[in-house]
């Protein structure tokens, strides 16, 4: 990819990196010369894509309150500073996947704390790293993961629609409020793709029919480098 | 930490006292319309690492505590000077923690998840240059999941480190807060933008205030260092190019900024360690204004204030402040010095700040 932007330079936080789309992103960016923390729950896995790819691995769940601060501390002290924050892990709800009428309260809960409530409280904890990233012409940038069903009121998408719809808003409203701040702010749909995720929603769908996460983080990191050169903010963006 | 123990910063107090010698107060609410067009605030935009470590001296199996208190290289986290107590926590005052076990270079600390080895002692039996065993990325793990902000006994909830971070805090460097950062939220910076008034940040690695001994406290601040981006010593010439003047949150900023002016007011790019200490009659080349925590004479942050005001206007901030029950912790109130303008007769002649809201 032909860019004016050199990765070795960007300092990028990825939640969710150790399956699907966030370990597509770690790995192509860490591919590309960026230096990389992701965050993930399980110890293993975070280990293993550490090793594998060298980026820095930090355990810790974005649906813990708890969590956060200690993340945000160990993203910037690892990194240096941040100047790209990808929100990317998220929670389906109840799998199989429930209608409505039968989601329980805690399910929902659960969605709108992992998909709304995590980015936001990881957002705010590392707003301070971004502005400073802004104010040093460095460019700041926070992308999150958004989904058609965040669009489009699918049957049985209650928890995930509904959080991600949450989501989609929220990161309009960031972007006015930030623009001055010099922080942009994406909102981005990868579409449907063959991950453990679309897997525990979709178990009978066919994986030929998907997009490869791989495809889908490429398109992301393009999205990435249009926001990034220029300071003049770009308007919230929903790309498919 | 309980909300007894905060002062809700949408109702903290600002006590001002003008370059003109007029104290008064204003709701602290109030900062986002002070300072004129062409001003800059400059700010420390250091986080709070967790630093206080509880663990077990192992040659003797008794439990301590670990406080970091100054890096020996800036932002090396393998290495740290370290103040050690016996067993309890901040709710006991820090003069009255009782003593750790006798420790010896060489001694392991098993610290939660992480090993240290003590280097060397410091002239001291308590002040340590402290070595921890792994890499950099597993002694951040191990200090986010272990580690605790430092506190003192007058709030007796554990803070979390969400509490002690303020909303611009970028880089985890100090080991407590720069508190009169608090007091910038980012309504208050998207104002002052609003009205021409520039913001910019520098990192100052706040140290500890006490260390419960005398003979340590009269040591302090350990050497503090500090980084000032290109940007922000660009922003200080272009506003002082414009006769604007430069508003310090917290001593941090007067210190670093002042540590690195150069004779004609400029400021040097780069690292550096705040050193010497500011008080009366020390000429300030860069900061015009200072926001800082509510303080009384004879503590070092008040004894700073004297390079702005003469003792007739801190005499009479002091007695407001008792008067009008400031509250003076670091989750406290706020006050604002102009400097008298006497102070800066040396420098070209500036635009004074009025001090009315606008």
């Amino acid at each position: 990819m032909q860019t004016p932007v050199n990765f070795k330079q960007l300092r990028i936080a990825i939640t969710g990196g150790t399956s699907g789309l966030g370990l597509a992103l770690v790995r192509h960016l860490v591919a590309r010369g960026a230096r990389v923390a992701f965050i993930a729950r399980t110890v293993r896995t975070v280990d293993q894509i550490t090793n594998e790819t060298g980026a820095y691995g930090i355990v810790g769940d974005v649906g813990r309150k708890e969590d956060i601060y200690p993340a945000a501390l160990q993203v910037l002290g690892n990194l240096g500073g941040l100047d790209v924050l990808i929100n990317n892990a998220s929670s389906l709800g109840p799998t199989p996947l429930a209608l409505l009428a039968d989601t329980e309260c805690e399910e929902l809960e659960q969605a709108l704390t992992v998909n709304l409530l995590g980015p936001f409280r990881l957002t705010k904890a590392l707003l301070g790293a971004l502005a400073a990233s802004a104010r040093a012409k460095r460019g700041a940038v926070v992308i999150n993961i958004s989904s058609d069903a965040a669009v489009t009121p699918y049957s049985g998408w209650g928890a995930y629609g509904a959080s991600k719809a949450a989501l989609r808003h929220l990161t309009g409203i960031w972007s006015e409020e930030a623009r001055a701040e010099g922080i942009s702010f994406l909102s981005l749909d990868p579409g449907d793709m063959d991950t453990p995720l679309h897997a525990l929603a979709v178990p009978d769908a066919d994986p030929t029919t998907l997009k490869r996460p791989d495809d889908a983080a490429v398109k992301i990191i393009e999205s990435l480098v249009a926001a990034l050169p220029s300071q003049a903010i770009r308007q919230t963006l929903e790309s498919a | 930490m309980s909300t007894a123990d905060l002062v809700e910063p949408r109702s903290a107090k600002l006590l001002i006292a003008g370059g003109d010698g007029v104290v008064r107060h204003l709701p602290r609410a109030a900062l986002a319309s002070l300072f004129s067009s062409g001003d800059l605030v400059v700010a420390n935009d250091a986080a709070t690492l967790p630093a206080s470590l509880k663990g077990i001296h192992d040659p003797s199996g008794q439990s301590m505590e670990i406080r970091l208190a100054a890096w020996t290289s800036a932002g090396d986290p393998t290495q740290f000077l370290a103040i050690a107590f016996g067993p309890g926590d901040h709710r006991t005052r820090t003069e009255d923690r009782p003593s750790p076990p006798p420790l010896s270079p060489g001694d392991r600390l098993t610290l939660g998840p992480l090993a240290a080895i003590i280097g060397e002692l410091l002239e001291h039996p308590r002040f340590l240059r402290l070595h921890f065993l792994g890499d950099r990325s597993s002694i951040l793990a191990g200090l986010a999941r272990h580690g605790r902000p430092i506190q003192y006994a007058h709030i007796k909830e554990p803070l979390a480190l969400y509490d002690v971070w303020t909303k611009i805090a970028a880089d985890p460097t100090a080991f407590e807060p720069p508190s009169a950062g608090f007091a910038v939220d980012w309504h208050t910076q998207a104002r002052w933008r609003q009205r021409g008034i520039g913001f910019a940040t520098i990192t100052h690695a706040a140290g500890i205030s006490s260390t419960g001994d005398p003979a340590l406290d009269l040591r302090l601040p350990f050497d503090e260092p500090y980084r000032i981006p290109e940007q922000t010593a660009a922003a200080i010439a272009q506003a002082k190019a414009r006769n604007g003047r430069i508003v310090a949150i917290g001593t941090t900023v007067v210190r670093a900024l002042e540590s690195a002016a150069s004779a004609d007011g400029s400021v040097r790019v780069g690292g550096g360690v705040a050193s010497g200490r500011i008080t009366r009659g020390t000429p300030l080349q860069v900061v015009d204004a200072i926001l800082t925590g509510i303080h009384q004479p004879g503590e070092s942050h008040f004894e700073l204030l004297r390079a702005f005001a003469d003792d007739v206007v801190l005499n009479q901030m002091s007695a407001k402040i008792s008067a009008h029950r400031y509250r003076n912790h670091e989750f406290g109130d706020s006050l604002l010095v102009e400097g008298h303008p006497s102070l800066f007769s040396e420098r070209n002649s500036k635009v004074r700040w009025s001090g009315s809201p606008r």
